[in-house]
């Protein structure tokens, strides 16, 4: 056992811990791991996956270098933290590409065996900065990982190459035990993942327990930390991804609906985990088609939703551009259909692995002539479960497309997720058309699809299937009531005007926005999406330092609630920050005549809580 | 509870709607054919649906008095695959055109054919864009004068059977506007036929492309210039039966004067047939509709039928899971409680 050190064990309110490697070395799967460790431990804790579009980029460069960056605490924390206190580089690149969002002080765990002439060289170091002293400014740790781990593995008969494979578990076990994570779950987790026998999970597991052991051991770490759990509401909780959250809220709406789910996709970048996850839950009675392109994800989704099954199609910016026309199509069907757009930074391919808030326009005007719909947007990962249940009742409801926006944060970032009471959930009728709706002149009863239900102003939903009920709709302009085909320009009007004022109907059922803050405040910070996080540790931030700032966040983008106009004017500054030039703030100063000031950044990344409380001060001591 | 399907007639199949094709269009006598075929199929009303793109042939949903969808342009087979796969109990029916079909269409129908999606796809081939006034089609033949190529068009023409063919359609016909009797026993075939069935139909443009099919449709000319294929027959025509199709030793069809090479030299054609090598063959025996031309069914195989895995796969996820539990679901990675 330890012969070593006694080691000190510290509290820690905090740590932001950033792995950092080559895309081949498993950062996303290490940093993964840590995160649910910490999760199990009852820690607070947000996650930020920066990898490249690249799958495998030449080893040992820079375009190759993929992150994870992992913020735990004893607190309520809504940020995975501006900058990290301990960076695992595991090869000189990712150093390289990180060192820079390190403050002063900050702790460097590295594997010193990766630091060879070669790999300084592809990272375009001349010297190697763990002797030339460029690292003063922080405490570097040096751990020859992989020739531990091929160490550990050759007793049990593994080839160094294959050995090499696993050196990411020796820094997570090393991690673990800096940080006093429990180490059984993730041991029963490579033998879930691996199996109980095998080369494989054979060295995963030395590799990790030596990890551990090492820190433990080695003379190197004077100390390890404690990260005790945060106060939690008391209840049982999952830890979730955006993209799992919104899988499961659409599986969750769709049994609430008592509708079939089918949903239409094609693979795009960050959108796919969610088909991957729908396609693994076939006994929930899911259908998941890969269509052979965006186009017909979303054509098949509508047809699907014509036939009386609840229509999903998911896809990100690039595939909401091809579904723009067929979604066109569904408002002048006045059918449900969900459209989940996860955002990515743009135009065209932009930035498909990173994160933007630049569809907001897109997905309220993107459309050729007036084409009105619903858009509501997630703000955290576990959020995506509650939108996704929300815009299937809209859509439901109201008979119309739903834009759903997440994004590239929000559908791989984690979090824990205090699991919801599914028995007091509200269910959500789907009120299918069961019988003729009119008289005809000659007493004759018949059915007409466009005759609207007077408080909705939605019209009836008629799958085929039922007698009496046979109606022919489409894309043409229709005539008021009936649904035939009409060219007269006062009933294209009238038809104009209903769908509009069907939409902004909705604006009656979703919730007033709420602010937190009080009503004397000097400025108001409105958000939408997933600068949630960021904007609250912002604004805690500026309060600290005396600020009376007020805050409020937006999930019904389209229609907005009916309180916003008065919220904006109560507050003497807004300041709305967006992943974009200013979309929304565009949107409300339009719709508000209010002088809304726009922060903006398009970098991939999320916003930091500092740049949102510098804006603040700034906004504030501006004219001061 | 079911109960028998009552008789209807045609007029039962013909919705309220003012037919408003040109005067002299063939789709009038495709429209008649479909209507008076209906009754005989033995299906219901409310359990049909026509399903539409864009083009003269798109608004065919309108005037059949069953539920009807006309959609955008080219994506019917990519609308009817979510109907289809998630209402087996309907008969879906695409109807479209050769430019709807071929061109903006051309990728959904491939692979609603490939994947063998229940729809029947009746594709009105006019050689010409009718709705957008004139314009030259991915069917018309080279050197098309149209008022988009005005010194005649330049590129290859898709030959229909062979695209459906390659696309590993199950069951490809082709019928004409001109022979209700052989268009309504095309459409039941391929109506009957499980999965999707291609049925490419010759249909006169009277306004923009009028006689693109008289050298081979017309009634004088018909016994010369269609070839009927007819499974387990030999293939000949002719007024008198005079001519047939036999394969060369190097495998490519040839017409003959039966008299030439004796009855039993002649192939006999075979829909069933696995490989869909003389399919194909028979598809490109004709260059276009001035050379004798094959009529009927080329291909009709058993290949299972997308929707109908589909359910399969989710029927046996439920036997050995049991059906989806939410609480389970939520509850499928690491929780925690706190108290």
């Amino acid at each position: 056992m330890a012969t070593g050190t006694k080691h000190v064990t510290e509290q820690l309110g905090r740590v932001v811990i950033r792995f950092a490697g080559d895309s081949g070395d498993g950062m996303q799967l290490t940093g993964d791991r840590f995160t649910t460790s910490s999760a199990l431990l009852g820690n607070d804790l947000a996650t930020f996956p920066d990898f490249p579009a690249e799958i495998r980029a030449p080893a040992g460069t820079l375009a190759g270098v993929s992150a994870f960056q992992v913020h735990i605490s004893d607190h309520d924390i809504t940020t995975p933290g501006d900058a990290p206190n301990v960076l695992v580089a595991m090869n000189p690149a990712a150093l390289k590409s990180n060192i820079g969002l390190l403050p002063k002080g900050a702790t460097l765990v590295v594997n010193a065996d990766e630091f060879e002439e070669r790999n300084l060289a592809k990272a375009g170091y001349a010297t190697n900065p763990l002797t030339d002293d460029s690292l003063a400014a922080f405490t570097v740790y040096e751990v020859p990982m992989t020739s531990l781990t091929q160490e550990v593995c050759k007793e049990a008969g593994i080839k160094p190459r294959d050995a090499e494979r696993s050196k990411n578990f020796f820094a997570l076990g090393l991690v673990s035990w800096l940080y006093t994570r429990p180490i059984d779950p993730t041991l029963k987790w490579i033998t879930q993942r691996f199996g109980n026998s095998g080369p494989v999970a054979e060295a995963n597991t030395r590799a990790f327990r030596a990890g551990y052991h090492f820190g433990e051991t080695a003379e190197l770490f004077t100390s390890n930390y404690e990260v005790r759990a945060a106060p939690f509401e008391p209840g049982e909780y999952a830890q979730v991804t955006g993209n799992q959250a919104l899988a499961w809220g659409l599986l969750t709406a769709a049994r609430l609906a008592g509708l079939s789910l089918f949903l239409g996709s094609y693979p795009i970048t960050p959108a796919s985990d969610i088909l991957h996850e729908l396609s693994r839950r076939k006994e929930f009675g899911v259908r998941t088609f890969q269509a052979e392109d965006e186009i017909a994800g979303v054509g098949a989704a509508l047809g699907a939703a014509f036939g009386g099954s609840l229509g999903v199609t998911t896809t990100s910016g690039p595939g909401l551009d091809l579904k723009s026309e067929t979604i066109g199509l569904a408002i002048s069907l006045e059918l449900p259909l969900i459209v989940v757009d996860v955002q990515r930074g743009g135009p065209s391919t932009g930035l498909p692995t990173k994160t933007e808030q630049a569809d907001l326009l897109h997905a309220m005007y993107g459309r050729h002539g007036e084409a009105p719909l619903p858009i509501i947007a997630a703000k955290t990962p576990s959020h995506c479960f509650d939108v996704a249940i929300e815009a299937v009742r809209l859509a439901v409801t109201y008979r119309t497309p739903v834009i759903l926006l997440s994004d590239g944060y929000l559908a791989n970032g984690a979090e824990p997720w205090r699991l919801p009471d599914l028995s007091a959930m509200v269910p959500i009728d789907p009120g299918f058309a069961s019988e003729p709706n009119d008289v005809a002149e000659d007493g004759a009863s018949s059915f007409q699809p466009y005759i609207r239900d007077p408080e909705t102003l939605a019209r009836p939903w008629a799958p085929p299937g039922v007698p009496g009920l046979e109606h022919r709709i489409g894309g043409l302009e229709k005539a008021d009531e009936t649904g035939n085909v009409s060219y007269d320009g006062q009933n294209h009007e009238t038809m104009v005007r209903w769908r509009a004022a069907k939409i902004a109907g909705i604006a009656k059922v979703i919730p007033a926005i709420e602010v937190d803050g009080e009503d004397d405040a000097e400025l108001l910070v409105l958000g939408w999406g997933s600068t949630f996080g960021a904007i609250n540790a912002g604004v805690a931030r500026a309060r600290a330092r005396g600020r009376k700032v007020a805050q409020a966040h937006l999930d019904n983008l389209n229609p907005f609630p009916l309180n916003l106009g008065e919220v904006l004017h109560r507050y003497p500054k807004v300041l709305v920050p967006e992943m974009n030039l200013g979309q929304l703030s565009k949107m409300v100063r339009a719709e508000f005549l209010v002088d809304a000031k726009s922060l903006n950044k398009t970098q991939g990344v999320p916003f930091l809580a500092g740049e949102i409380e510098d804006a603040i001060i700034e906004l504030l001591e501006g004219e001061a | 509870m079911t109960t028998a399907i009552p008789l209807t007639t045609r007029k039962d199949w013909t919705s309220d709607q003012e037919v408003r094709w040109c005067p002299g269009c063939g789709d009038y006598s495709i429209l008649a054919a479909v209507q008076m075929l209906m009754p005989d199929l033995g299906v219901r009303r409310e359990s049909t649906v026509f399903l539409s793109g864009i083009g003269c042939a798109a608004r065919f949903p309108y005037y059949m008095n069953t539920y009807g969808l006309h959609s955008i342009h080219g994506r019917a087979p990519a609308i009817a695959t979510g109907l289809a796969t998630t209402r087996p109990d309907l008969d879906v029916w695409v109807v479209t055109g050769d430019g709807d079909a071929l061109s903006i269409g051309g990728n959904h129908l491939i692979h609603a054919l490939r994947r063998n999606v229940k729809m029947t796809i009746l594709m009105f081939n006019n050689q010409i864009y009718g709705l957008t006034k004139g314009q030259y089609s991915p069917t018309s033949e080279v050197s098309k004068v149209t008022k988009s190529t005005p010194f005649g068009s330049v590129d290859q023409p898709f030959n229909p059977i062979s695209l459906a063919l390659g696309a590993e359609a199950t069951f490809v016909a082709r019928t004409h506007d001109m022979d209700r009797a052989h268009m309504q026993e095309t459409f039941r075939r391929a109506h009957d036929h499980k999965g999707a069935a291609f049925v490419e139909v010759y249909q006169n443009c009277n306004v923009f492309n009028d006689g693109a099919f008289a050298e081979i449709t017309g009634r004088d000319v018909r016994a010369s210039m269609l070839i009927p294929l007819v499974h387990g027959e030999p293939i000949r025509f002719g007024a008198e039966q005079e001519r047939g199709v036999v394969q060369r030793p190097d495998g490519q069809l040839e017409i003959v004067n039966v008299a030439d090479v004796g009855e039993d030299a002649l192939l006999v054609h075979h829909e069933a047939q696995a490989d869909p090598g003389l399919a194909f063959a028979l598809s490109r025996l004709a260059n276009g509709p001035h050379e004798p031309t094959p009529i009927g069914v080329f291909r009709a195989v058993e290949r299972p039928e997308y929707g109908e895995e589909m359910s399969r796969q989710i029927v046996r996820a439920q036997e050995q899971r049991g059906v989806g539990d939410l609480e389970a679901l939520l509850r499928s990675g690491s929780t925690w409680t706190v108290d």
